[in-house]
């Protein structure tokens, strides 16, 4: 059924309705700060969510970054980085031998695309992500969007207090590698030792 | 007489009332008083024109101060509108903005098209910018305080205002770009049309108060029921209509949204200011300001009772501060009217100008005159409300009503 109510309608009553929903919103945005989304950049800077990332960095355990650094120069990741953004070349000692540490360790990250995939292949759980994003430069690309060895140390700690989750599961699984590894040694020695009591008497 | 005469003479039977007559009373006294002791006494032609000089000077301060103020309260308000925050970072709460943009402004290159013709692009935005300003003249500010009181100046602001389709037809044909064509066509169409509207609401204000001159209007305006009902035409059937069918006459004569339709975006770029930056292209943004200005000033004195005091416990506030106040209250509505209604398309601009506003305005000035001749009682307030409502219910139901915008028909993809 029709009702005549209806059909009668007052002409521009929309707009007035519309008029005191905008003098609402701006009432309350004086009073209601949850109302204002807009976040003051400079000043305040966003509470970023724990799995956020930007580009990969170099865990290192202790205080010296040389000393700790986890990264063995295996070239895993530089094999596997899609983009192709990380070129590493391993140290070499006195002979010229290849040793297990980085001598150069560059990571373009114009070119990274933050795919995670070197964080995942690295068998060390020496490559992380960081979030860090206030990384723009003057310059050409190789002067300052090329971050060395030097940039991509962070220690441990920070490693911590940017994903914490993370690193504690890490630190968990480390210390279980390394406690199983004390515990074959120290099996693997008292073994040795018993051999060794058993041979004496012959 | 020395300074501290002058100064004697100023400050007896000072009052806020007439601060303003007596400021520019001080002044001329004082530029007459140092050319009398410098032994060059003023002849009575050079203080008239003194006197017109500083009456000048001051209106275009006070319009260009509130363009100025306007151009960011108008971007923080809108913001607020919208639950944002708007400019806040040159000078307290961004309100030095202003000062920013015109840097910008003025400091742009200032680009002529090669194949514009030159002479005509230079003199639109003059020409749009002495409309605006020539309508301040005849504004009755205060009591007493019409820079000019011309006994036609309704007649001569609208005369004024129609120079402005010039300028805007100059703008968009010399800029030899088919997007300035069009958006000068379009902007043209839309003030032709809304201006029909808008001068016959004014017509019936003049009928009532019978005269032209904004002074006489404002005064006849004057007086209150029981000390606090002021007589004022918006609150009668008939100024209710006119005052509403005005203001959105002025909203798109000085085209704002939701009649903002000269410069789409999507379809012709900027209108006839697509060919116009820097200094000019500021200037055509100030003339809107002050036409904008200038037109709710004749709102508020056709309308709204000008300077008189809404209540009668309230003249101890001066006179031209209700007028400021009630121009930059009907001023800063348009804002709260942009931040609420999208914008018109253009047939449904045109029908409403034609189809609705048009023969409301009739309907308004006919019950003007009903309630004058059926002797303004309440038998006359009666009439002169069913003449307006009855058109407004009959109109508005007429055509683009709800029935229209329900039901929509779509023959291929049903």
């Amino acid at each position: 059924m029709i009702n005549p109510l209806r059909s009668l309608n007052l002409p521009g009553a929309g707009i007035v309705k519309g008029l005191w929903v905008t003098l609402w919103n701006m009432l309350a945005s004086y009073f209601t700060r949850e109302r204002m989304t807009t976040e003051q950049y400079p000043e305040e800077r966003p509470v970023l969510p724990e799995a956020s990332r930007t580009f990969p960095f170099l865990v290192f355990d202790g205080s010296d970054p040389e000393a700790g650094m986890r990264c063995v120069a295996c070239r895993i990741c530089e094999k596997e980085c899609p983009p192709q953004c990380i070129a590493i070349e391993p140290d070499r000692d006195a002979n010229g031998k290849a040793v297990k540490r980085p001598r150069v360790f560059d990571i373009d990250i114009s070119v990274c695309m933050s795919c995670q995939i070197c964080v995942e292949v690295c068998p060390f759980d020496s490559i992380r992500m960081d979030r860090i994003y206030e990384l723009s430069g003057s310059g050409n690309r190789f002067t300052t969007l090329v971050l060395h060895k030097e940039q991509l140390l962070k220690s441990n700690q920070y490693y911590h207090s940017i994903h914490p989750a993370e690193a504690a599961e890490t630190d968990a699984r480390l210390e279980a590698e390394r406690l199983k590894k004390e515990a074959a040694a120290a099996a693997k020695a008292a073994k040795a030792a018993v051999a060794q009591s058993e041979e004496k008497p012959a | 007489m020395n300074t501290a005469e002058l100064f004697k003479q100023f400050l007896t039977g000072l009052s806020a009332e007439t601060l303003p007559v007596a400021l520019k009373k001080l002044l001329i006294d004082a530029v007459a008083a140092v050319f009398a002791s410098a032994g060059l006494p003023l002849p009575e032609w050079a203080l008239a024109v003194l006197s017109a000089f500083i009456t000048i000077v001051t209106i275009m301060m006070l319009f260009l101060g509130l363009f100025a103020l306007t151009s960011v309260l108008e971007r923080k308000i809108l913001a607020r509108m919208q639950n944002r925050l708007g400019p806040n970072r040159v000078g307290p709460w961004g309100l030095f903005q202003f000062v920013a943009d015109g840097i910008k402004m003025l400091t742009k290159e200032d680009i002529v098209p090669r194949e514009a013709d030159h002479v005509v692009h230079f003199l639109a935005p003059v020409v749009m910018v002495v409309p605006a300003l020539l309508g301040c003249a005849i504004l009755p500010y205060g009591r007493g305080m019409a820079p000019v009181d011309l006994q036609s100046g309704v007649l001569f602001f609208f005369a004024m205002s129609a120079g402005t389709e010039i300028a805007l037809f100059m703008a968009g044909w010399s800029s030899n770009n088919k997007y300035s064509v069009l958006g000068a066509m379009r902007a043209i169409a839309q003030m032709i049309s809304y201006e029909g509207p808008l001068v016959v609401s004014a017509v019936a204000v003049a009928m009532i108060s019978g005269s032209l001159s904004p002074v006489a209007i404002a005064e006849a305006q004057g007086g209150w029921t029981l000390g606090v009902l002021p007589h004022w035409y918006a609150l009668t059937p008939w100024g209710f209509a006119g005052c509403v069918l005005f203001y959105m006459g002025a909203l798109a004569e000085s085209k704002r949204s939701p009649f903002d339709l000269p410069e789409g975006e999507s379809e012709l770029v900027a209108g006839h200011l697509t060919e116009y930056s820097g200094f000019k292209y500021a200037t055509f943004f100030m003339a809107e300001y002050v036409g904008l200005f200038v037109i709710n000033g004749l709102l508020v004195t056709l309308f709204l009772g000008g300077w008189q005091a809404p209540c009668e416990f309230l003249q101890f506030i001066p006179s031209w501060c209700w007028f400021m106040a009630k121009l930059v209250l009907v001023a800063y509505s348009m804002i709260w009217v942009r931040a609420t209604v999208p914008r018109f398309r253009i047939d449904h601009m045109m029908q409403f100008a034609w189809k609705f506003m048009l023969p409301m305005s009739f309907a308004s000035m006919l019950s003007a005159a009903f309630w004058h001749y059926a002797g303004r009682g309440f038998p006359a307030w009666t009439l002169s409300a069913v003449l307006v409502v009855a058109p407004y219910f009959t109109l508005g139901n007429m055509f683009g009503g709800p029935a229209d915008a329900r039901r929509r028909n779509y023959r291929y993809s049903e």
